[in-house]
């Protein structure tokens, strides 16, 4: 149990202290690294509550593929440092106004804790006895929660096809390769056997 | 519960023996060899030429595409994890959920296809 | 006292002996990974290889590697500095955590969680951020456009890879890797799902950058790409990294559709060889088709290598996938608990 709790503050401060460093480090590239930091010790704060799926899965796609994205972005766009930092007092209302409700939000979740002391009866165990929680999840994700599944699916349609009209920008003059045209000529259009007189040329 | 938290600290341990091997080996090394930097030695790698500008550029939007497309299928394959080892107990119903799942998901990559948003020149 | 030691140092001290044995293991079967390619390589071009250092030239690999840790450590003016030594650490560290999970024979393994399987696709995703590191660390152009080839190359594989797990998962009905491989002793997975084992091994050599896909290190083009501004020992861990992580593969794709630890026939002469001989001549075998490969083909072209991963394997593993479910669900084969 001590072993538990170590590892739980071990993991608390490392992404609190990464969260710090995402908004506070010079460098962008260095922002994203920082970030992969505290996915990495949110997936092991789930595994501590004993949600091994979604830890798994948050260092899948959040980590793997999610953070490969913003740092394609971050290191691929020209963006001036310096000018950067310009604005960060000027969207520092915003951002904190941002912060607060969610604080705001993050209270009254705990505070129903207080008020209602029945609430976290209605939590759902995250691993029924004898059933690993993958297998849980699979049991009630595809069937009980059918809709908001589908909707994902949509979601995903939509995510599809938004990034194709935003990025995809057809280019002219581009050759490329027609694999069912290289494989379907014929040695008659391709080859043509000359008999060249000597000194004659063609 | 316990049980399963104690199937995972031989991994964290394992992480910080990894760490520990990895950092020795560059550190040892770096003890153990001479250490003579100079500017032609340290110098960007380009031909034999001084580096022209910053390498780090402007890139091709079709990576960004790659990576977004990449985010999707990989959302698609989260989903298909806990569905494949309950398939038993979620039975038709389950089955066919995911089918539509995946048609929806067909449809958008059919359509990527035709835009030619896979084609790479 | 004796409490505080019986519960945490001996139980402590047991995991770390059984990490040493995973380990030290590993590094020399790395090492001579290296050496077995030059030898294979040499044998099928009518060359000898290494035969100088040691009978045989079996010292070879311990000479190179001495050579690396002695050489300076070149960290190029214009890079950054904690990224850049950052970016081969993380290449090793991940090519060693992955086989925390792997059984090595019945009962033979370290951490025996329940998603397995998740566990080393996960793993696997992050590979992609030490070649990303390197290449925007180093600040070279060369280094830089083989990260960019390389991340787009091994993100297009991850997803088929992903694909061709869940066919076998669906049979298996486990995302344990123990159960996985008891699962098996019916038939190996490589017999019904032998397309997907095909495009399971064409996606390792994908995702472990290794000829015909090479591409991120074309030598010709981009003068061995990411870690061309890399040296000495930081150099040597992306060697390391690489060499274990063509290991972790075979064992995945053992454990995946070879049956693991089991025999091919469970009769009398194949069963009384232990199971971690099997394991490891297994692996061996599918080490030796990533050599052969490596001496057969041309490299790919860019655009066909991306042909390749988005339109021929991830509709193809798609349909297989729908196809495995369909026949399950239909013959009521579908494991259940």
């Amino acid at each position: 149990m001590i072993v538990q709790a170590l590892v739980f503050y071990m993991f608390a401060a490392i992404a609190v202290a990464g969260g710090v460093m995402v908004i506070s480090a010079r460098n962008p590239v260095h922002s994203v690294l920082f970030l992969i930091l505290v996915f990495f010790n949110a997936a092991g704060l789930f595994l501590l509550l004993g949600a091994e799926f979604l830890a798994m899965v948050l260092v899948v796609v959040y980590v793997g593929a999610v953070a490969v994205l913003f740092l394609f972005v971050v290191m691929m766009l020209d963006i001036n440092y310096l000018k950067l930092r310009e604005g960060f007092l000027q969207y520092l209302p915003t951002g904190a106004l941002v912060g607060l409700v969610l604080l705001v939000e993050l209270g009254l979740v705990l505070g129903s804790w207080v008020f209602a002391p029945e609430a976290p009866a209605q939590l759902a165990a995250p691993t029924p006895a004898d059933l690993t929680n993958t297998e849980a999840l699979g049991q009630i994700v595809y069937t009980q929660y059918v809709y908001l599944f589908q909707a994902a699916g949509l979601i995903l349609l939509v995510a599809m096809v938004g990034t194709i009209l935003l990025t995809l920008r057809a280019r002219d003059g581009v050759r490329r390769q027609n694999i069912s045209r290289q494989i379907s000529r014929t040695r008659e259009e391709s080859v043509e056997i000359r008999k060249v007189p000597t000194r004659g040329g063609i | 519960m316990d049980g399963l938290l104690l199937e995972y600290l031989p991994i964290l341990i394992f992480i910080g023996i990894a760490v520990v091997v990895a950092g020795a080996a560059v550190a040892a090394s770096y003890i153990a060899a001479r250490q003579r930097p100079d500017s032609e030695k340290t110098s960007a790698y380009e031909c034999g030429f001084d580096a022209f500008d910053d390498a780090r550029s402007k890139f091709e939007v079709r990576f960004y595409l790659v990576a977004i497309l990449f985010i999707i299928f990989d959302l698609e394959v989260a989903f298909l994890f806990p569905w494949a080892v309950s398939l038993g107990e979620v039975g038709m119903f389950g089955f066919w959920s995911m089918m539509v799942f995946l048609g929806v998901l067909t449809i958008g990559f059919i359509y990527e296809w035709k835009k030619g948003a896979l084609e790479w020149e | 006292m004796a409490d505080f030691v019986d519960g945490y140092v001996l139980p402590t001290a047991i995991i770390v002996a059984q990490i040493l044995a995973i380990v030290l293991p590993l590094l020399v079967a790395v090492a001579y990974l290296t050496y077995a390619e030059r030898k294979v390589i040499a044998a099928m071009q009518m060359r000898k290889g290494p035969n100088v250092v040691g009978p045989f030239g079996l010292l070879q690999p311990l000479a190179d590697g001495l050579k690396l840790f002695m050489k300076e450590t070149v960290v190029p003016s214009g890079a950054n500095r904690a990224v850049f030594v950052l970016a081969p650490m993380l290449t090793f560290i991940l090519s060693l955590i992955a086989w925390a999970v792997i059984p090595f024979n019945e009962g033979w393994v370290l951490a025996d969680i329940n998603v397995g399987v998740l566990y080393l696709f996960a793993i696997s995703s992050l590979g992609v951020y030490g070649i990303i590191m390197a290449g925007w660390a180093s600040n070279s152009k060369y280094a830089f456009l083989g990260a960019m080839r390389s991340a787009a190359q091994m993100v297009s594989y991850e997803v088929s890879i992903g694909l061709v797990m869940i066919s076998v998962l669906l049979t298996a009905g486990t995302l344990n890797l123990s159960q996985l491989v008891e699962a098996q002793k019916t038939v190996w997975y490589v017999i019904p799902h032998l397309p997907m084992f095909v495009i399971f091994f064409i996606s390792a050599l994908a995702e472990t950058n290794r000829a015909p896909f090479d591409l991120p290190e074309a030598e010709a083009e981009l003068v061995s790409g990411y870690n061309v501004e890399y040296s000495s020992m930081t150099f040597a861990l992306f060697f390391l990294g690489e060499y274990a992580n063509m290991i972790l593969m075979s064992g995945i794709m053992t454990i995946l559709f070879l049956g693991g630890w089991l025999p091919p026939l469970d009769i009398a002469p194949f069963n009384w060889i232990p199971g971690i001989v099997w394991f490891g001549l297994k692996v061996a075998l599918l080490l030796f088709g990533f050599l052969w490969v490596r001496a057969t083909f041309p490299r790919y072209r860019y655009d066909q290598l991306m042909r390749l991963g988005w339109k021929v394997f991830l509709p193809f593993s798609l349909i297989w996938l729908v196809l495995t479910a369909g026949v399950l669900m239909a013959t009521g084969w579908v494991p259940t608990k």
